[in-house]
């Protein structure tokens, strides 16, 4: 017999003992987000409660009598919840489209779906309010109410569902569901009561994205809302630019942190994590073959391109306005001879080399970090899993403003990390983190232990083990997640404006300083730069799903 | 050790050196300025520095002022830069009171005009610039109403629905208009500016939380439904140059306007604290005022730096600016932000 069986058999009898293993795949990512993350939030916290050199919670005492305040903690779970459901009501349908279904241009469309996330809020803002502004093209104002922030929260969170279901959903043998319908189940009941319940970590893993992002919404509130209409995020920020009121901000960013804990903590115990174990390797699904299911994908995916469509629509065309009057280029044009004709102040080109360079390295960093941390969810015992699952979620529920500062007050010694320009991948790796371990850990946890146990009788080691089983099964979660990871980085601009940094903007930092000048040459540079930030994030997303799809797809 | 051990072991290792690398040691060959996102000069000017000093200069950009001022003081005790540039005399007072600068009196400090003086010379003037109400000629000759030319003026029925502003607790230039209506009606005058702001509420006033969403999305210059925003003086040569025109499609209201002024400071406790005082009297030069302009859109502080051709022919100099006393402007600010914020919200 071969002799690995005997040394691997271990791995097949201890699942519940202690596992040094999992010791060091959960060390690595606690390690990384308690010293890029927990150490910076507490210092810069401590340090805003500090007054006179001794710690003082009278503050929160303060901020939680505050009616104003109370209103923007109401306002600011209103939205999110409304905005989640939303978001979850319209993408569902598109998820089974992409899951269920092959159809010309489908890979272009999924990779364009990503493009809203990465949009500087200042601009989509823009292009929400011509369509829905005073000016607007569809003649109703609804600048300053509620559905406005809601639409902007749909258009920008409908990819997160949409593509974390559907790489889930694609992976549930169509069998199961066929079966039921041979037994008499109407499609309605078959979807009911089998797939629905076997997404449910998948949907509830996504809608927790959208809820999170939602919750701490920041540019699209500002934007759209009004002085009514505020979340607790842009509170913390007018707190601390126009006051100087560090101990408020503070004692706002842990309030809002143990708001998020404890939603989080409520939803976990809510959505228990089901664990669904499946075989299924997605091969590509077949055509819509009936008349009603070709009118479904019809219907569906021009909805989808309706709904994300019509702002980067706005945007293209904008785009293409010459400054001087009439159509054109002239906007592409002026953005690589800016830096000659007017004064130096943002080169696009340099933007655009450090956006990839960052979003590469934060991407690497992200996937890193956040399979380890879903490998160990998946493994760790049900409570220390329940608790880490909460815990790399928290970056996305704190303040930029928080982890800004907190870097600067945490990260002088001993390197002194504090102007380093690492500390922007670092920055954008915090927000990639949940995302990966939420797209990927579904999948992990649904990987077959029979698979893995065959691998490992066959002789194969833990590491080929691993590739050939688990990296195979999760391939399209990981390149979900890979692709997320990305585009936060480019798009990312609330962490990266608080970082002191040395001057080397990315592109939404050189879009925000072009707008902030008159004239109608920077404004079409800044529009145009958008189109350039969302074609390179299209072209990004059809190259990482190229370079996957050859591993992903086929039998095990 | 499984090889599994062996690449994330790698991966950490790599991470640490990456992370050593990255480190900066700031040596005593190079001044570090800390400034904000709207920072500018040419490139012939910055490395006219390094020609006159031997120094290196390395830019640190971090955010807006308020940002930036907020990193300056978490760090006082150890500083992540030599010199710091872009305060302006909204905040001014608690940079000094918080103790982050140490007084240089800049060479070319005599070619400033004293009123710009800041105590105990903590601090000294670079640039400034005016925050006006800005119209857009064409919108008000096709609505028939003549341009106004006072803040009393924006109230009337003619103006209706017509101005933009920005929140004064989010934007520089919304604090700056705040200021210009108190010092225009001060407290404890029977019409002071709580009464003239409700007025201007009444009158259909909209807030932008900035200056880029007003100027770019609410003006109407820029395809907007308003006529009136809020802005600097220098915004109409700024459209001239950046719009390819002729003649500016947008000129000022000459009252009512409020001066910003931005200094540049040595930082206490500087690892470069030579350096960063040869940056201060560099900022001060006459050649590097009169690159500042075109670059930032102020005005040089430096009476002796001329004005390039197209700021003198487009710019309007306002009447009698609001200039007020940094101190006046640290004990009110919060109360005033605060009671427009209740003002607003009602």
């Amino acid at each position: 017999m071969d002799p690995r069986v005997d040394r691997y058999r271990t791995l097949l009898t201890r699942t519940a003992r202690w596992r040094p293993g999992i010791a060091v795949i959960i060390a690595i990512p606690v390690l990384y987000l308690g010293y890029f993350f927990v150490y910076p939030v507490i210092s810069i916290t401590l340090r805003g409660l500090t007054v006179d050199g001794s710690l003082s919670l009278q503050v929160f005492a303060d901020v939680l009598k505050d009616d104003s305040l109370q209103g923007v903690a109401r306002f600011t779970m209103l939205q999110a919840f409304l905005s989640t459901v939303l978001t979850v009501a319209f993408a569902l349908p598109a998820a089974w489209v992409f899951a269920r279904f092959s159809f010309r241009g489908k890979r272009i469309l999924l990779a364009a779906s990503l493009v809203p996330f990465v949009l500087p809020t200042l601009v989509v803002g823009s292009a929400f309010l011509t369509i829905a502004g005073p000016n607007g093209f569809l003649g109703v104002d609804l600048t300053g109410t509620l559905w406005l922030i809601l639409a902007a929260h749909v258009f920008y969170n409908y990819a997160i569902v949409v593509r974390g279901v559907s790489s889930f959903w694609e992976r549930i043998d169509p069998r199961i569901e066929a079966a039921a319908r041979t037994l008499g189940a109407s499609p309605w009941t078959a979807f009911r009561t089998i797939t629905l319940p076997i997404l449910r970590p998948a949907i509830a893993s996504t809608s927790a994205l959208v809820f999170l992002f939602s919750f701490t919404s920041f540019g699209v509130v500002l934007l759209l809302g009004d002085l009514r209409h505020t979340t607790i995020e842009v509170e913390i920020w007018r707190q601390t630019t126009a006051f100087l009121r560090l101990d408020v901000a503070s004692a706002l960013a842990i309030l809002q942190l143990l708001g998020i804990g404890a939603i989080l903590i409520a939803y976990g115990w809510f959505h228990r994590r089901t664990s669904i174990e499946f075989a299924h390797t997605a091969v590509d699904p077949p055509r819509p073959h009936t008349a009603r299911e070709r009118w479904a994908v019809r219907v569906i995916i021009g909805s989808m391109i309706v709904i994300l469509g019509t702002p980067l629509g706005v945007l293209i065309a904008r785009s293409a306005i010459n400054p001087t009057g009439g159509i054109g280029l002239a906007n592409y044009q002026n953005l690589f001879s800016l830096s000659d004709t007017t004064a130096a102040f943002i080169d696009p080109m340099l933007a655009i080399r450090n956006s990839l360079a960052f979003a590469l390295a934060a991407a690497s960093i992200g996937l890193v970090i956040g399979v380890l941390s879903a490998i160990a969810l998946t493994h760790a015992r049900k409570r220390t899993a329940r608790a880490f699952d909460v815990f790399v979620m928290l970056p996305l529920g704190t303040s930029a403003v928080t982890i800004g500062f907190g870097f600067l007050v945490a990260l002088g010694s001993p390197i002194d990390l504090r102007t380093s320009v690492v500390l922007i991948p670092i920055a954008h790796s915090l927000v990639a983190i949940p995302f990966v371990v939420r797209t990927t850990a579904p999948a992990f946890g649904a990987v077959q232990h029979q698979l893995r146990e065959a691998a490992a009788t066959l002789g194969s080691s833990r590491w080929r083990t691993w590739w050939s089983v688990d990296a195979r099964l999760v391939g399209a979660a990981l390149l979900v997640a890979a692709a997320f990871a990305f585009a936060i980085s480019m798009g990312e601009f609330g962490a990266t404006s608080f970082i002191a940094r040395p001057n080397s903007p990315t592109i939404p930092i050189a879009i925000f300083r072009l707008l902030g000048r008159p004239g109608s040459v920077p404004f079409g540079a800044a529009i145009a730069l958008s189109t350039v930030l969302a074609a390179v994030t299209g072209v990004a997303m059809l190259v990482i799903d190229a370079v996957g799809h050859k591993r992903v797809r086929g039998e095990l | 050790m499984t090889r599994i051990y062996r690449y994330l072991l790698v991966t950490v290792a790599i991470t640490i050196a990456i992370v050593a690398t990255a480190c900066s040691s700031a040596g005593s060959d190079e001044v570090v300025l800390l400034t904000h996102d709207s920072f500018a000069l040419s490139d012939e000017t910055l490395a006219a520095f390094t020609e006159e000093t031997g120094l290196e200069l390395v830019i640190t950009t971090a955010g807006d002022a308020g940002t930036m001022l907020n990193q300056a003081i978490l760090t006082k005790d150890n500083p992540i830069a030599d010199v710091i540039y872009g305060i302006d005399n909204t905040f001014l007072s608690r940079a000094i009171d918080a103790g982050i600068f140490v007084p240089h009196r800049a060479a070319a400090i005599d070619s400033v005009s004293p009123v710009l003086y800041v105590r105990e010379d903590m601090a000294t003037p670079i640039d400034f610039g005016d925050v006006c109400v800005n119209y857009d000629i064409a919108a008000l000759s096709v609505a028939g109403v003549p341009a106004p030319v006072s803040l009393a003026d924006l109230t009337l029925p003619a103006y209706r629905d017509m101005l933009v502003v920005q929140d004064p607790a989010l934007s520089s230039p919304g604090l700056a208009f705040l200021m210009a209506t108190i010092a225009e009606y001060p407290e404890g005058a029977e019409y002071d500016w709580k009464a003239y702001w409700r007025d201007l509420f009444a009158n259909g006033v909209a807030v932008s939380p900035n200056w880029t969403n007003a100027y770019t999305s609410r003006f109407s210059w820029s395809g907007g439904d308003r006529p009136l925003v809020v802005s600097y003086a220098s915004s109409p040569p700024a459209e001239v140059l950046f719009g390819e025109l002729a003649e500016a499609p947008t000129a000022v209201m000459a009252q009512g306007c409020f001066r910003q002024v931005e200094f540049a400071g040595v930082l206490a406790g500087a690892s470069n604290e030579a350096g960063a005082r040869l940056f201060v009297d560099f900022l001060l030069e006459r050649l590097t005022q009169e690159d500042i302009p075109l670059n930032m859109f102020v005005y040089p502080t430096n009476t002796d730096a001329t004005l390039p051709d197209i700021f003198a022919r487009y710019t309007t100099f306002p009447e009698q600016p609001v200039v007020m006393e940094p101190g006046t402007i640290e004990m009110n600010r919060e109360r005033w932000i605060q009671e427009w914020i209740d003002i607003a919200r009602s």
